[in-house]
């Protein structure tokens, strides 16, 4: 087996440690991440999702316990941008992340900081914009670009850096249908084709379903973790956790309790549809 | 109630940054009214809305509140958005007081009422938004959840008694749980005390589930509106304006190209299930 991109390890971290208003966010994460995986985290609001993913680039550091990267121990003095490199991250905001007035310009910020040679950011900007089908839009001021289209830009600015791991941060929560079908199609593709190890911060169930592993969080632990089809067949303790199953997985078994032939395993729309009606 | 005439609205008129946020657009919406605005990123949905209460004014065109100009002569403008309150994407990034009860009170203090009243308003307002005054009035707004600041911030618009209410995007940044509370409390305003709503959202499924009837907006322009059953029975025309049908919806027709007898115009789990259970006993039944 491919040995871990990242590492986690007993990860803790309080907010304001040490102080009155210590206010712990994260309590014992043990978490092993190889490159071409892809992960998606849930759990409610304030059951510690981002800042877990804060960890994975080095934007937090741990209060206890261990984060690797790449061999990278990110408490490392000079880990930071070594980390960086290896780990880019996409929020929710895609106004806040813009830094240039040209797509290509934003696109190349990233490499300038890293010093490599102008051709070679080039090379980089023209295949990242490729990758995330923008190249005709690289003259364009970003914030003439629609949601979508500004999500992209901050993943290509990622690429550019010649990533291992991407981590979307509710990065479609704003985003139109359309946006989000951009920005998933994307980064799932990145992830199959190219290897690189994907992390879905999301509330979407929808989302969730597409991932190979799934972590549930609760009050900065680890409270369930599988398969979607193992995650999401826990029914009762997702409901304790606050989590409402996909839509299809409920549909699925509302039918499956009328008597209709349709598998527990059910998550998604292609896969009600082979059972209700199996291609013939 | 509100009747929006050949509205369009210009960012930044004359400077070289001008952009036209949107254009012709003409609507009404009746008292008790729940209606959904849906559009992609960017095509003006904020821009419209920001109108019907006065808080922005438009370049060209009218809006009339139960058939007065609000822009005319001797309109008591805080009187109209008195009237239709509006609460902004990410409302919890005003909340400003130090409790919660003071954050709630000061639109209807503003108005001018006792402060009998206030408290009053301030305590139903809470109320009718899950955050029981008792426990919640005394608390600092800030150490409240994402899901319970959402709705504080829902309290004082409701406080000032409005008799619409404009919701844009209530709940992006929500988990699933926070936003079936807060969309469960906008039905019951809308069922229990006749409150016109005026929904944004990107969530398909919100409108199908809730909505009477939504305006569909692209680039500025009102380019369809109707029921979410007609306007969902056209997915190839949704998806190129960046949206898309709910995912049952999506479902039922899948199943119906696959030849299960189901109708395409699906728009709820229930119904869908229905649909389903009804299509497989026929099939049965068939074969048989």
């Amino acid at each position: 087996m491919v040995p871990p991109l990242i590492t986690v390890r007993d990860l803790h971290h309080t907010y304001r440690a040490g102080t009155d208003a210590a206010t712990p966010a994260l309590a014992g994460i043990d978490l092993d991440l190889r490159p071409g995986e892809c992960l998606a985290v849930i759990g409610g609001n304030g059951s510690g999702k981002s800042t877990l993913a804060k960890h994975l680039n080095a934007l937090l550091l741990p209060t206890a316990g261990e984060v690797r990267v790449d061999g990278i121990d990110t408490r490392a003095p000079d880990a930071v941008w070594e980390v960086r490199r290896r780990v880019g991250m996409v929020f929710e905001h895609p106004d806040n992340q813009i830094v240039a007035a040209v797509v290509e310009e934003d696109v190349a910020f990233g490499c300038e900081n890293l010093g490599l040679p102008p051709a070679d950011i080039r090379a980089r900007v023209d295949q990242a914009l490729r990758t995330v089908g923008l190249e005709a839009l690289r003259r364009h001021p970003p914030h003439l670009l629609s949601g979508g289209q500004k999500q992209r830009v901050a993943i290509a600015g990622i690429l550019a850096m010649h990533p291992r791991c991407l981590v979307l941060d509710e990065a479609t929560s704003m985003l139109d249908p359309q946006g989000q079908r951009e920005v998933m199609g994307t980064a799932l593709r990145l992830c199959r084709e190219d290897g690189l190890a994907l992390v879905l911060i999301t509330h979407a169930m929808e989302e969730a379903v597409c991932a190979d592993r799934v972590l549930v969080l609760a009050e900065g632990r680890c409270a369930l973790q599988g398969t979607p089809a193992e995650v999401f067949a826990r029914t009762a303790e997702l409901a304790r956790l606050r989590i409402e199953p996909p839509e299809m997985a409920s549909l699925g078994r509302a039918l499956a309790a009328e008597g209709v032939a349709v598998p527990a395993s059910v998550l998604t729309i292609d896969q009600l549809v082979e059972a209700l009606a199996p291609r013939p | 109630m509100i009747r929006c005439e050949r509205l369009t609205h210009v960012y930044g008129r004359g400077t070289p940054l001008e952009a036209r946020a949107i254009t012709d657009v003409s609507l009404s919406i009746e008292a008790g009214e729940f209606v959904g605005v849906i559009g992609a990123t960017g095509s003006g949905k904020s821009t419209l809305v920001q109108h019907m209460n006065g808080l922005l004014r438009p370049t060209s065109g009218c809006v009339y509140l139960d058939g007065v100009d609000i822009h005319a002569r001797g309109v008591d403008r805080r009187r109209v958005r008195q009237q239709i309150g509006l609460l902004f994407q990410y409302p919890e990034q005003q909340l400003f007081d130090e409790t919660v009860a003071a954050d709630v009170a000061f639109g209807p203090r503003n108005l001018g009422l006792g402060e009998e009243e206030v408290g009053i308003r301030v305590r139903r307002a809470l109320e009718l938004v899950g955050l029981p005054p008792e426990r919640f009035g005394a608390r600092s707004p800030f150490e409240l959840s994402g899901g319970e600041m959402r709705r504080a911030a829902l309290a004082g618009v409701l406080a000032m008694d409005p008799r619409m209410l404009i919701l844009d995007e209530p709940t992006a940044g929500l988990d699933p749980l926070g936003r079936r509370e807060i969309l469960g409390h906008i039905t019951r305003l809308h069922r229990e005390r006749g409150l016109a709503i005026v929904l944004i959202t990107h969530s398909m499924d919100a409108v199908a589930r809730l909505c009477g009837r939504a305006f569909v907006l692209d680039r500025g322009a009102l380019v369809a509106s109707g029921t979410p059953r007609e306007l969902f029975a056209d997915p190839a025309k949704l998806e190129a304006l960046g949206l898309g049908v709910p995912q049952v919806t999506q479902l039922a027709r899948r199943l119906r190209e696959r030849g299960l007898p189901i109708p395409g115009d699906v728009l709820t789990t229930n119904e869908a299930q229905r649909a389903i259970l009804n299509a497989l006993s026929v099939r049965g039944r068939g074969a048989l």
